[in-house]
């Protein structure tokens, strides 16, 4: 019995190691108090992602005033779809449409970091590269055979990645030390590298905002409620002391 | 003035003798420790439970179109919406955390043993019950980990035979999940199982007070009437359906001692409740599930289907039999064996403090099986993890076998006649 619990508790550690594993990612260097870094991702996403993509979730007011631009701004530039400032965030693509032209509906995005991570979304939109033989040219290296155009492609160029024969004599994707795919672009983009990684990672910060815009709030809170209960902890530890001083 | 009030009451009903009864002069053993903390916790996240759930189905709407935006609309339209949203998911997992602990301190120090036998049933059936509401609550966000979980749970009843795809059929109300099933799940989740659970906490605490705490000691602290020397006994004043009955030593009044130090407790227990609520309310992905931001979709598989992590131990026990009858049959009745506890162990030593060492053996690898099979119920299998599986699940209804047979002549150490405290 003692050998086996020994065995089991050897074991425990190997099951922590065995659970990691999924593709690598790149970090995504995201600030969620940075407004003008959500600004300028709002302004991305509504040009390139909301012709399909929905964030059906959110308001055009909320976000508005979450990433601080005033309502007219937010009328101006970024509702294409004439609705009132009050309105939920969907575009004018029918799902059934959507499934027609793509294959499937376009997601919605509201939630996107937290089904697929931060990391990923800003990953996945790093990681287009040319791939002929695909309905729009493109393919992706962290979401194989995606069914979307590269959208960014006018700012970050054509993105073309390098390639490898693996031990069956496979043609595969060359991975760097990291374990990403090598991908460089042929410099046909408005935007240099850095521009684009810079335009990305404002999407992303803007994604992960839209899919929880209290989380500044609820962590800002959170300190003063850990705070007071740190205190009433200690009152409440020496109420009952001075309690049981008698029993003991 | 408030005297007269009290007075014109206790005229009516019997206010201040029941408060005396159970809370004023009931006397609890003076020698409870840290894991004694978990039944009044268990109280507060049932209460905690109630209200935000009252408040969340003020802005929910139960119905396979709307329900997962309608919690959308709670997350971000609802003044602390999000709030009420995350105490509610924390609380769940808080529930069960505290539920586990509280019944392995019943194990450790043999609580369940005569004469609460029955307390223990009805605690039991309180968790049968939390299982049943947790589940039910889990498909109303209608995400697609709820779709699916409740997918893979319910047809686990199609494994009965003859009447197995009849019984599916009448539980989801339709041929597969659908609104209706999301319906009836609401309903129950929110009236039917919260007034069964209510009932059977009450029950479950006039069993406790008839029969009284046990403690770290498992001595009792009920001496029959007269065979204590009168400077032995508590100093001080207990009801008289107690004093009455037995001479009373080394016990408080559950009010203001074990009150007060059950507000340390609260508040110690809330610090960690709320750093979960306010810095980390998916838990890692244990308490709320990444695809269960996602809405409900029949075509869509999530890669991997876990059940909530307190599911887990169960689980693995269905998962790790090849037969599918045979595996509901066995995951089933690892429920049993706990409820069946009390008769199991035919010790007459109560505390794990005064057992034999075969005993200590047993409850510590069960502890280890039940953490493993939790931890295993969360992965997605591969052979390790099935053969792992089958050792813990062994271990598991071992230990209630091991344990029928060596405490009927198990070497116990001498009891001490009083708690020292």
């Amino acid at each position: 019995m003692k050998k086996l619990l020994i065995a089991l508790v050897a074991l425990l550690p190997m099951l922590g190691n065995a659970a990691g594993g999924g593709a690598p990612m790149l970090h995504a260097p995201i600030d969620l108090t940075d407004n003008a870094s959500l600004q300028n991702g709002a302004k991305l996403f509504m040009n390139y992602c909301f012709g399909c993509h929905d964030t059906r979730y959110q308001r055009y007011n909320r976000v508005a005033r979450d990433i601080g631009i005033s309502d007219e701004l937010m009328i101006e530039n970024l509702i294409f779809t004439g609705v009132k400032i009050g309105n939920l965030m969907t575009n004018a693509v029918e799902d059934e449409q959507g499934a027609k032209w793509f294959g499937q509906t376009p997601p919605d995005l509201t939630m996107i970091t937290r089904v697929k991570g931060i990391d990923y979304v800003y990953t996945y939109l790093k990681s287009f590269y040319a791939d002929p033989e695909r309905p729009f040219g493109v393919n992706n290296s962290v979401f194989k055979d995606v069914g979307m155009p590269h959208v960014l492609q006018s700012l970050q160029g054509l993105p073309t990645a390098e390639f490898e024969t693996d031990a069956d004599g496979v043609k595969v994707l060359k991975h760097d030390e990291h374990g990403m795919a090598i991908i460089t672009t042929d410099g046909s983009g408005e935007m240099s590298d850095d521009e684009f990684d810079i335009a990305v990672r404002d999407i992303t910060n803007f994604l992960t905002y839209a899919s929880e815009p209290s989380k500044l709030e609820r962590q800002n809170t959170g300190k003063w409620v850990l705070g007071f209960l740190a205190i009433f902890f200690i009152l409440a530890y020496f109420l009952k002391k001075e309690y049981w001083r008698d029993v003991h | 003035m408030l005297a007269n009030i009290v007075s014109w009451i206790d005229k009516r009903i019997p206010m201040t003798d029941t408060f005396n009864k159970h809370v004023g002069q009931y006397p609890a053993p003076a020698n409870f420790n840290f894991w004694y903390f978990f039944g009044s916790l268990a109280m507060l996240v049932l209460v905690n439970q109630i209200l935000t759930g009252i408040w969340l189905t003020m802005n929910y709407t139960p119905s396979g179109a709307d329900a997962f935006a309608s919690v959308e609309y709670i997350m971000r339209d609802v003044e602390y919406g999000w709030l009420l949203r995350y105490m509610h998911s924390t609380g769940a997992s808080a529930f069960f955390i505290v539920v586990y602990l509280h019944m392995l301190r019943g194990m450790l120090y043999g609580s369940y043993q005569k004469p609460r036998e029955l307390l223990w049933l009805f605690g039991m059936f309180i968790y049968l019950v939390l299982m049943a509401e947790g589940f039910m609550g889990y498909l109303l966000p209608w995400g697609n980990m709820s779709f699916w979980g409740a997918q893979v749970i319910i047809s686990l009843f199609g494994a009965i035979p003859v009447i197995g795809d009849d019984l599916t059929l009448w539980i989801r109300g339709d041929y597969v999940i659908s609104g209706a099933t999301l319906n009836r799940f609401f309903a129950l989740h929110v009236i039917a199982l919260p007034l069964v659970l209510v009932i059977l906490v009450f029950l479950h605490i006039v069993a406790l007070h008839e029969v009284g705490s046990n403690n770290p000691e498992g001595i009792d602290i009920k001496k029959p009437k007269g065979s204590v020397a009168p400077e032995e006994l508590s100093k001080f004043k207990y009801h008289k359906h107690y004093s009455d009955k037995y001479d009373i030593v080394d016990a408080v009044p559950f009010h203001p001692y074990y009150s007060v130090k059950d507000i340390m407790g609260v508040v110690g227990f809330l610090f960690f409740f709320c750093a979960v609520i306010f810095f980390a309310p998916e838990g890692g992905g244990y308490f709320l599930e990444k695809p269960n931001f996602e809405p409900a979709n029949p075509l869509k598989t999530p890669e991997h289907i876990a059940p909530v992590w307190y599911f887990g131990p169960f689980y693995t026990i269905l998962r790790v039999v090849p037969d599918k009858l045979f595996g509901a049959v066995l995951m089933f009745g690892a429920i049993i064996m706990l409820f069946l506890l009390p008769w199991f162990d035919r010790g007459h030593v109560k505390s794990i403090r005064y057992r034999s060492l075969a005993h200590k053996i047993n409850m510590t690898q069960f502890c280890i099986c039940f953490l493993v099979l939790g931890f295993l119920g969360t992965k997605a299998s591969s052979p390790l993890y099935n053969f792992l599986g089958v050792v813990t699940s062994v271990g598991y209804f071992g230990f209630f076998i091991a344990l029928f047979f060596y405490s009927k002549n198990e070497k116990t150490k001498p009891l001490p006649e009083r708690i020292a405290h």
